[in-house]
């Protein structure tokens, strides 16, 4: 056993080290940098706010923002524990179902503890397009004084606020790759992937969608490319993703159907009987996820504004739309409707609507919704068969097809002409006038690609690694006997 | 004395129950069983999985009867578990060679 964690250490150590210094090789300039801004990522350009020291004086966090963006924050955590891991455990059979349980809660802690170590500085620093840097290596420099700057000119919130609603974005991402390959997968080797895929694919994913500087240096064309060339990679293409459609569910999606294939089908999968345990939790644990992601879509507005409030009544409307896209086109193709349809209808909804949330308007959300029931059903079942893979809890059937759905759709219902938000100019201070929903959409579908592409190839090597180091999969007898008994040494219920 | 095991739709429990009191059979072992007959499974649909369920939820009865009351409790049985419907379960009969009351150390009928 010991010989165990000193393996699981020394793999960390390499992990942690091998980051670095890559972090160090993609952003030279930025490591030599002193530590002088306070303000970083996304917060004004670092020295913004010191360049025009005649002006307005330093802004202060409103009270109500950051209470809202605390709350958004429990309201997020709740949505992996216990929202996700109901949700997840639920679908297990009786045997498994402390092990997917485990799983959330501890990957859930290693990512936050990794996230406050070196994820929030290589995701939310400004480096180099695809990787932060080292500003805020163990969250050095991070005081109560230190404030992120949000979509709005003039106004902030506590960056310590930000660091900790950023670090359970990760924590969820992390979580939802664990249905994929649950009931067979060792608990070692979990981690040690968690580890690995957070580091190459999850912080660098971030980093290019969503880093910039913030508004408050846009002053002109020339301060705003100034602006745009200092953020991530698909920031500067113009992606639009609000609250992480490919940031959380298209990386964890992709990373999970890898796994499935990398680790193989569970025994007696297609002969035996592999039902769901318990639908109640289920329907309990989606409940909770809805409920969950008004913090998780409104929380992303970064203040309590006119935005937040539209994340809020899309992730309303969009959800309940999808529940009845799904359950209706379960009825009528399958011929019953189905509770367990409506709780994925309803994550597949949740999933669909948080690219856009904050920047189309409630009917396009309707749509978004509906479309994403109808073509999530079609994934956890057509496109099942025809990829092959035993992804057990259907993590690319919702959250893969979900999430391509809406972000492709973000792209045509954003259109101020759709009832969209459109996209808001800097520069004039007003939303821009024109919108074209063709280019948009390309960038977008680039956004889908790229992140399929790169979650998949590092979520490959990454459980190659495991492979290596730990072996993926239990044996044979304690997959049959249950992970609960095997791996923990605990049963959920008495039997 | 006969033992007499019926399979029987679970709902069909307590009214079984009360007709072998009325004819004076003063004990019964209950368990929950699952098995297959004539009466066809059902399939449940998760997601794309579809399992076809074979064995149905039954409840088996068992009671120790003396010779004299063994009819009435069959035709007890039979007429309070009757649905009319496909899958109402049967009974059956075997004899018994022995019984013991462990408290008392009783044998045969006094024993039941």
């Amino acid at each position: 056993m010991l010989n165990w964690i000193k393996r699981f250490v020394a793999a960390g150590a390499m992990a942690l080290a091998v980051t670095t210094t890559t972090g160090a090789l993609v952003s030279p300039a930025y490591a030599a940098d002193d530590k002088k801004p306070a303000v970083t990522a996304p917060a004004a350009a670092p020295g913004a706010p010191a360049a025009a020291p005649s002006a307005d004086p330093a802004p202060t966090p409103n009270k109500a923002d950051t209470t809202w963006m605390m709350v958004s924050t429990v309201l997020v955590v709740l949505m992996t524990l216990p929202g996700l891991a109901l949700f997840y455990g639920g679908l297990t059979r009786s045997k498994n179902v402390l092990s997917v349980l485990m799983q959330c809660m501890v990957v859930f802690s290693l990512v936050a503890v990794l996230w406050a170590i070196y994820g929030y500085s290589f995701a939310f620093t400004e480096g180099s397009a695809f990787f932060g840097g080292l500003d805020r290596l163990f969250l050095s420099g991070l005081t109560p004084e230190s404030n992120a700057a949000t979509f709005s000119k003039g106004i902030v919130i506590p960056e310590l606020s930000f660091m900790a609603f950023q670090a359970t974005f990760a924590c969820i991402t992390c979580c939802l790759i664990i249905g994929a390959f649950a009931e067979r997968a060792k608990f070692s080797a979990i981690l040690l992937f968690m580890i690995l895929w957070f580091t190459f694919s999850y912080l660098p994913i971030a980093h290019m969608v969503w880093f910039w500087a913030g508004p408050d240096g846009i002053k002109d064309a020339a301060s705003l490319e100034a602006v745009t060339n200092s953020a991530g990679w698909l920031w500067q293409k113009g992606i639009l993703d609000f609250a992480g459609g490919t940031v959380v569910h298209i990386n964890a999606a992709i990373a999970g159907l890898v796994g499935a294939y990398v680790i193989g089908k569970r025994i007696g999968y297609g002969k035996e009987a592999m039902k769901p345990h318990n639908l109640a939790y289920t329907m309990v644990g989606a409940s909770l996820l809805w409920f969950g992601w008004f913090g998780f879509n409104a929380g992303s507005a970064l203040e309590a504004n006119g935005t937040a409030a539209l994340a809020f009544a899309t992730t309303l409307l969009a959800t309940a739309a999808a529940v009845l896209g799904w359950t209706l086109s379960e009825w009528i193709t399958k011929g019953k409707p189905s509770m367990l349809g409506a709780a994925s209808g309803c994550v597949s909804g949740l999933v669909a609507i948080t690219p856009a949330a904050g920047f189309v308007g409630p009917m396009g959300a309707i749509i978004i919704g509906f479309v994403a029931g109808v073509l999530c059903l079609w994934g956890v079942s057509g496109l099942k068969r025809m990829l092959g893979a035993d992804d057990s809890l259907d993590v690319f059937g919702v959250h893969g097809v979900g999430g391509i759905v809406g972000a492709i759709l973000t792209g045509v219902f954003a259109d101020p002409a759709l009832g969209g938000a459109g996209i808001y100019d800097y520069v004039a201070n007003a939303v821009a006038t024109e919108y074209s929903i063709g280019s948009q959409v390309f960038v977008q579908a680039q956004g889908v690609v790229v992140t399929l592409i790169w979650s998949g190839v590092v979520a490959f090597i990454a459980f190659k690694i495991a492979d290596m180091v730990f072996g993926l999969r239990v044996k044979e007898e304690e997959e049959r006997e249950g992970l609960d008994i095997t791996s923990h040494g605990e049963a959920a219920y008495e039997s | 004395m006969k033992m007499i095991t019926a399979i029987i739709k679970p709902f069909k429990l307590d009214e079984v129950r009360e007709a072998l009191s009325e004819v004076g059979v003063s004990g019964i072992t209950v368990s929950e069983v699952k098995g297959f007959g004539r009466q066809k499974g059902h399939t449940e649909l998760y997601r794309g999985a579809e399992y076809v369920v074979d064995f149905l939820p039954k409840v088996r009865i068992e009671a120790a009867v003396e010779d004299g009351i063994l009819d009435r409790a069959i035709e007890a049985i039979e007429k309070s578990a009757r649905t009319g419907k496909i899958g109402d379960g049967k009974i059956f009969i075997t004899s018994i060679e022995h019984v013991v009351r462990i408290r008392t150390g009783e044998t045969g009928t006094s024993a039941l």
